[in-house]
């Protein structure tokens, strides 16, 4: 539904002293910027969104632009016509129209056009047209004469169709109009005869145009106050020959008959128009918005200080001026839906939450240029993009002033109504950037650690190590185990140093305020049981009290290890650490890591710290043992794998640490023996699996019948 | 359809021929395929994968390099030392010629096939000129240190890469000296073994030459500067083959593992023109040594130690997913090895040296279907009839009434008479065969075992009056002029009156043996024949080709059969057109003169020509019905084709009389036990 927001007043200054109002607005290259002449001698650069200008040059008293100024996209540049031979070009940085670069021309300038993508022309008076490089090549150039004598220009328009430009001019002699198409990749002008119809006396007076694939639709404002619409085409069957256009009635009576000044309409996109003027002979001035498929008056405003019946639209943007001043009217059009008509797609249309698509839109950071009027595709998708820019920052603004002041319980009140609300293509880093405010109000209050907020932020699955770096660092100052073993199954992309730390941390807590924390407990809770924590006790006191100093040497301890089977049986049963501190553990054992960097860290840990976790993965691996799958029981149990290399990389970053400690040694013999019996084992298998095979091969032949025999066969 | 008492007959011993090299010939989309007894097939990957035409093996002629030149030509090249040109026409040897330089392990064809390349055991690399009617040896290459294991040419034909032990040579082809060594390195899997032999080159027409090797690796050199480019090692065992598509951007290797590797040219990003090697798929599809690889433009195709010829579509080059796009294990010869005399109930094996000759048993028993009955007499072994000579049986017959044998080799023709009395059996050769009689590539007796028909190379046929103890020469129809296709397949009718001939491509030949006159000929067909036979009563001749389509054709009228007509017009069913192997053997029903027997190496099938043809919406192989079925559903599906599929893989099937048929099986797993046990791979641990 298209809708005209709140208008506002570009300039304080009066403009448009001149009777005819402005000369014209035109692009600058920077979106959000336009370039205004007025019609005496002033050309100003306003910044939209500001409501300031930039900058404003004037020509010497005496001289008078007689042509509005355009920018040359290619080189940023501004071009203007005084005394209609006179072409300046300057740039942003000249402060003075006098001293900048000059060219008099041989031919009256009736317009210069410039687009995006394309170099910038200039139409004459007498109808020739020329490249802006070509002219200034030779300024003096002879410029012929294309339009018949009385003929005289009305309006003018360029389009880039398929990446060539096309031009299209309207011409008045005797109030017969003609069209001139001129197209610059074949060098072809073609003209078309606009017949009038049955209302031959109206007078013609304002035209717009858009242009399709093939035809330019070329609409009209005639004097009844209809608009008629004549279709162009851009590639003419025969080209030499003058063809002849027909116009059809397209909106009835927009504006009252008989205005003679005042009036003006523009294209805003496929099925809209803007048209500006008296609804009613005796109303004020208004601007509205037609649907030209449905032909209904969508939208109006009234401008009760009068208008000069001009009308520029750029962007999503419509320029006129209001009474003395330039006004801007913000317009937009959204899709609209049979569903939305009825209802279906309300919650679309709630304020705040907007109907995003759910891919990543790459080209919103990249900023967005003004689309010309000319290419009505594009123009659309840049409005669409331009209200997701707009509009999207609010909730998280609001979330992060929030952060900024207030409570906790009040964050963790505004942060559930963020998560509540849609999910935007950038959530995830809308996510960073609010634990990033969170982690640096705790930065400079210590007392302030909004866990509970981050937990939740933790949960909605998006975030990474990279988009948060400080979260794991604050959470391992704080010693919150809870929240590392929360990262350490989230984050895909967690820094070996950063795991080692947790690994530490894991290991060196004391039970009791293990006890205290929250921690899932799933990896573990089929295969420890909670009555270890009995267990436990008796498993400390074997530790310390297994080595023997006499038993130096391997036999001994293997004979030590026979001589005591209820020892083994016992450590083989009981886990050495309480089920919380396994589930950490295996916290970690899921992590990714690369062997080279974690080795250097793994080397930091204490030792006896090492001993615990040997002891605990070897728990894990007579666990896998025990079935014949070599699996864990549970919900993400850490696998055969996970273990055996962890095993390894503990041993191999703690050798000669472990070698030392009394009860690491005992305990790196058992695992030392259980791996030698498992290859015992593997090889017994092998030496065993040719008879197995024969084994199977009796067993075929049994099934096999007799080389011969004879059977009845019966076919059907 | 009737009940038949089945001899079901699993002592055929017959354990094929390892495969030792393929050739795969684009322009013909033929592949030669040569095993470790010498024999040669040939194999028409157009014609359904049909193996069209052999060369029987010899003792002596262990084939170690098999390829096409220029306008077809078939070379080998072998341990004897001989290169040999094969007649692809005649079916026998052109020449050999002796390349003098010991045993040959490897040949190739230049590029632009007119020059052939040896290498041989004395460490020479010998160049030969291609003419147009033999071979001439040019020139030596500078001589190596030990033997040359395979060879590979540089598409413009300049270079050759020549693998020998330890270390790769580059060779300038003009001058014909080594201009690049390249050393392989012996470590395998960390230890240093005694040599590291090159299987296998190719050389790319960027220079890069691929070596495969003893040690398992596959390895890329930079012929230019004699450098290793990139390394894969890819097996614990040999890598003994390899083969590069035509495009280059694609090779397959096979490893004595069993396992055939494929290697793919892809780019290393999308959209990057930057391309590198990646072994892409493994395939298992063997279970011994992979001996020889080739590589057509649409598949991979491989052979080794388990005798069986694996040609594995490649499913991105396939455009039409149809049945042609299925994987072919090819396992036994596509021609009869059994021939079966019907009155005294005896099945004739042929074996590369040897004939064996075995009385069926018998019962008294009768039974329902699916019983096996007990025997009163079990199956003999009358007869061990061992060649004379190195060369290998090419055919051989024995005749209805089981006092005669017959086979051949490549130069002489064998004839027996057996003579039976009570237990007892005596042998008596038939001596003195006339000197036309020496090469057979098919021999038929007819069905009063009067006559015997040779069909010999040359293309011309032979017929044999046989007496007691002797023959007489009746008559020899020479090949149409012009032509010099041997005939293959032979069929007689029973009453003895017409004989049908058939060749490879050309079409089938009606003799009328009454008048000694070609009576006519069946118009030639695309495909090749693969069975012949000609019906009791009616003399129609009925044809199956390697597109499983068969054809009945009525020798007196002249025209193909009302019933082949309507078959023809309607269509085979899509399952019947689907089957891979070819129909190898047709027969009749002595009573039934509307039943047609024919089988293939998975299922046989009786034909009754009174029933309706089945369309494709039809149930084609129709289980075994359940007894409770009403008869009218019964008739309602029946159909013209009766299908068994109990019997596999089946080498022969045929009718004894009216109520006994004998099946001779071949169960794969009794080949796989004859064969040397494969490459043992561990199953426990690591």
């Amino acid at each position: 539904m298209a809708a005209l927001e709140e208008g506002f007043t570009l300039s304080a200054v009066p403009l448009g002293a001149g009777p005819h109002g402005l000369l014209g607005v035109e692009q600058s290259d920077r979106p959000d910027q336009f370039l205004v002449t007025d019609g005496g001698r002033t050309v100003i650069l306003y910044k939209v969104s500001d409501q300031k200008p930039l900058g404003s040059w004037s020509v010497k008293q005496g001289q008078v632009i007689t042509c509005p100024a355009v920018c040359n996209f290619q080189t940023g540049e501004y071009i203007v016509v005084h005394d209609n031979k006179v072409l300046r070009i300057w740039s942003n940085e000249d402060v003075n129209l006098d001293k900048v670069f000059k060219a008099t021309l041989s031919a009256e300038v009736y317009r210069i056009h410039s687009i995006q993508g394309t170099e910038p022309l200039v139409l004459f008076k007498e109808g020739a047209v020329r490249g802006l490089e070509a002219l200034l090549a030779e300024p003096q150039q002879k410029i012929e004469t294309v339009i018949s004598d009385e003929e005289v220009i009305k309006w003018t328009k360029f389009f880039m169709v398929f990446r060539h430009p096309v031009l299209i001019f309207i011409t008045e002699k005797h109030r017969n109009y003609f069209a001139y198409v001129q197209m610059f990749n074949s060098c072809t002008l073609s003209k078309y005869t606009l017949l009038l119809g049955h209302e031959e006396k109206s007078v013609i007076q304002r035209f717009t145009a858009s242009v399709d694939r093939k035809v330019i639709s070329l609409m009209s404002l005639s004097s009844d106050g209809c608009i008629y619409k004549s279709l162009i085409p851009i590639h003419p069957n025969d080209p030499e020959k003058n063809q002849r256009v027909v116009r059809s009635l397209l909106l009835k009576t927009v504006v009252s008959g008989n205005v003679r000044n005042g009036v003006a309409l523009t294209v805003l996109d496929q099925d809209h128009i803007a048209v500006l003027g008296p609804p009613l002979p005796a109303s004020k001035e208004c601007v509205s918005i037609w649907n030209t498929k449905f032909q209904t008056l969508q939208t109006s405003k009234e401008l009760p200080q009068g208008t000069s019946g001009q009308l520029w639209y750029y962007g999503e943007n419509l320029f006129m001026l209001h009474g003395k001043f330039l006004t801007v009217i913000p317009y937009k059009c959204e899709v609209s839906s049979l569903a939305g008509a009825l209802g279906k797609l309300k919650h679309s249309q709630d304020p705040g939450t907007q109907t995003v698509p759910h891919f990543v839109n790459w080209e919103t950071s990249r900023g967005y240029g003004f689309g010309s009027q000319n290419s009505e595709q594009s123009k659309r998708i840049l409005r669409r993009r331009k209200i997701e820019v707009s509009v999207q920052p609010p909730p998280s603004k609001q979330l992060l002033s929030t952060i900024k002041k207030d409570s906790e319980k009040r964050i963790v009140e505004e942060l559930c109504k963020f998560l509540a609300s849609k999910q935007t293509p950038d959530f995830h880093t809308i996510i960073g950037d609010i634990v990033l405010e969170l982690l640096g109000r705790h930065k400079v209050e210590p007392s302030f650690y909004p866990r509970n907020a981050l937990m939740q932020l933790i949960r909605t699955h998006v975030l990474s190590y990279s988009l948060c770096p400080g979260l794991m660092e604050v959470a391992l100052e704080k010693t919150d185990v809870q929240m590392l073993q929360l990262c350490l199954q989230q984050f895909p992309d967690i820094p070996e140093s950063v795991t080692c730390a947790c690994l530490k941390i894991f290991l060196s807590i004391s039970d009791d305020s293990l006890q205290e924390a929250e921690i899932n407990m799933e990896s573990v809770s089929d295969y420890i049981d909670s009555v270890q924590e009995e267990k436990m006790e008796e498993q400390t006191e074997i530790l310390h009290n297994g080595f023997n100093p006499e038993e130096e040497n391997c036999d001994n301890c293997d004979r030590e290890l026979n001589k005591k089977p209820q020892d083994t049986a016992e450590e083989t049963t009981s886990c050495p650490v309480i089920p919380k501190r396994a589930a950490l553990l295996n916290a970690i054992l899921h992590s990714a890591y690369s062997e080279m960097f974690l080795l250097p860290h793994l080397k930091d840990i204490p030792a006896q710290h090492v001993t615990l976790f040997l002891q605990y993965l070897y728990f894990l691996y007579l666990k896998c043992s025990e079935n014949a799958t070599m699996t864990l029981p549970g919900l993400h149990p850490p696998t055969l794998n996970q273990i055996m290399d962890w095993i390894c990389l503990l041993l191999d970053a703690n050798f000669t640490v472990v070698v030392m400690i009394p009860e690491a040694k005992r305990l790196l013999l058992s695992l030392y023996k259980f791996v030698k019996s498992q290859i015992c084992i593997c090889s017994e298998l092998n030496k065993i699996e040719v008879s197995f095979r024969e084994l199977q091969k009796l067993n075929q032949e049994k099934n096999n019948r007799e080389l011969y025999s004879i059977e009845v066969l019966e076919l059907f | 359809m009737g009940e038949f008492k089945v001899h079901r007959v699993r002592f055929f011993n017959y354990v094929p021929s390892g495969i030792r090299c393929v050739a795969y010939n684009n322009q013909s989309n033929r592949l030669a395929v040569s095993r470790t007894d010498g024999t040669v097939e040939i194999y028409n990957l157009s014609a359904n994968y049909f193996q069209e035409k052999f060369f029987p093996g010899h003792e002596s002629r262990a084939t170690e390099a098999l390829c096409w030149a220029k306008g077809q030509r078939l070379f080998s090249a072998g341990l004897n030392g001989e290169i040999i040109e094969y007649d692809l026409q005649a079916l026998n040897i052109k020449y050999t010629m002796d390349a003098f330089g010991g045993p040959i392990w490897s040949m190739a064809v230049s590029p632009h096939g007119s020059q052939l390349l040896v290498g041989c055991e004395d460490g020479s690399v010998k160049l030969f000129q291609i003419t147009p009617d033999k071979i001439q040896f040019e020139r030596n290459f500078d001589r190596q240190k030990s033997r040359i294991l395979s060879l590979s040419w540089h598409p413009s034909g300049t270079h050759i890469a020549a693998g020998s032990i330890d270390y790769i040579s580059v060779f300038d082809v003009k001058s014909g000296s080594t201009v690049q060594k390249m050393l392989v390195d012996r470590q395998y899997m960390g230890v240093s073994k005694r040599k590291c032999i090159i299987w296998g080159v190719a050389f790319l027409s960027d220079g890069t030459v691929i070596s495969v090797d003893s040690a398992g690796k596959v390895q890329f050199w930079d012929s230019a500067t004699g450098t290793l480019v990139k390394n894969h090692l890819i097996a614990n065992a040999d890598v003994q083959s390899i083969a590069v598509s035509d495009q280059e951007d694609s090779f397959v290797v096979g490893t004595a593992e069993g396992t055939v590797f494929h290697f793919q040219l892809v780019s290393v990003t999308s959209n990057s023109s930057e391309k590198q090697w990646v072994r892409t798929k493994p395939f298992q599809h063997h279970t011994h040594d992979v001996r020889a690889v080739a590589h057509s433009p649409t598949a991979l195709i491989s052979g080794g130690t388990d005798t069986h010829l694996v040609i594995r579509p490649l499913m991105e080059k396939v455009e039409v997913k149809n049945y042609d796009a299925a994987l072919r294990k090819i396992t036994f010869p596509h021609r009869r090895l059994i021939s079966c005399s019907k009155k005294r109930q005896l099945l004739l094996f042929q074996f590369t040296h040897h004939l064996e000759l075995w009385r069926l048993g018998s019962t008294v028993a009768t039974g329902k279907n699916g019983d096996t009955l007990p025997l009163s007499k079990n199956a003999d072994h009358l007869l061990h009839l061992k060649t004379k000579g190195p060369e290998n049986i090419i055919c051989s017959c024995i005749s209805p009434c089981g006092s005669w044998i017959a086979y051949s080799t490549t130069s002489r023709f064998f004839l027996y008479r057996l003579n039976y009395e009570h237990d007892n059996i005596s042998l008596q050769r038939v001596s003195k065969m006339p000197a036309f009689l020496r090469s057979a590539l098919q021999i038929l007796f007819s069905e009063d075992s009067a006559k015997l028909f040779v069909a010999s190379n040359q293309g011309s046929l032979h017929i044999i009056r046989l007496l007691e103890g002797s023959f007489k020469h009746l008559h020899t129809f020479q090949p149409q002029s012009g032509t010099v296709e041997s005939m293959c397949l032979l069929a007689v009718s029973p009453d003895g009156n017409w004989l049908a001939a058939s060749g490879t491509s050309a079409g089938v030949h009606v003799y009328n043996i009454k008048n000694l006159k070609l009576h006519c000929t069946v118009p030639s067909y695309n495909f090749p024949v693969t069975a012949l036979a000609i019906a009791p009563n009616t003399n129609n001749l009925v044809i199956a080709h390697s597109d499983q389509q068969v054809f009945e054709y009525s020798i007196p009228d002249k025209q193909y059969t009302e019933w082949s007509r309507t078959i023809q017009k309607q269509g085979f069913h899509y399952l019947w057109l689907q089957r891979d192997t070819p129909i190898t053997h047709i027969s009749f029903h002595p009573k039934r003169p509307m039943h047609i027997l024919l089988h293939d190496a998975y299922m046989f099938c009786i034909i009754d020509k009174s029933l309706p043809l089945p369309n494709d919406k039809t149930l084609f192989y129709n289980p075994l019905p359940p007894t409770n079925e009403s008869d009218v559903i019964r008739r309602r599906t029946a159909h013209a084709f009766k299908i068994s599929k109990i019997y596999k893989p089946l080498l022969f099937m045929d009718l004894l009389d009216e109520r006994t048929l004998v099946a001779v099986e071949r169960p794969l797993d009794d080949i796989i036990a004859q064969l040397p046990p494969p490459i043992k791979k561990k199953k426990f641990g690591t």
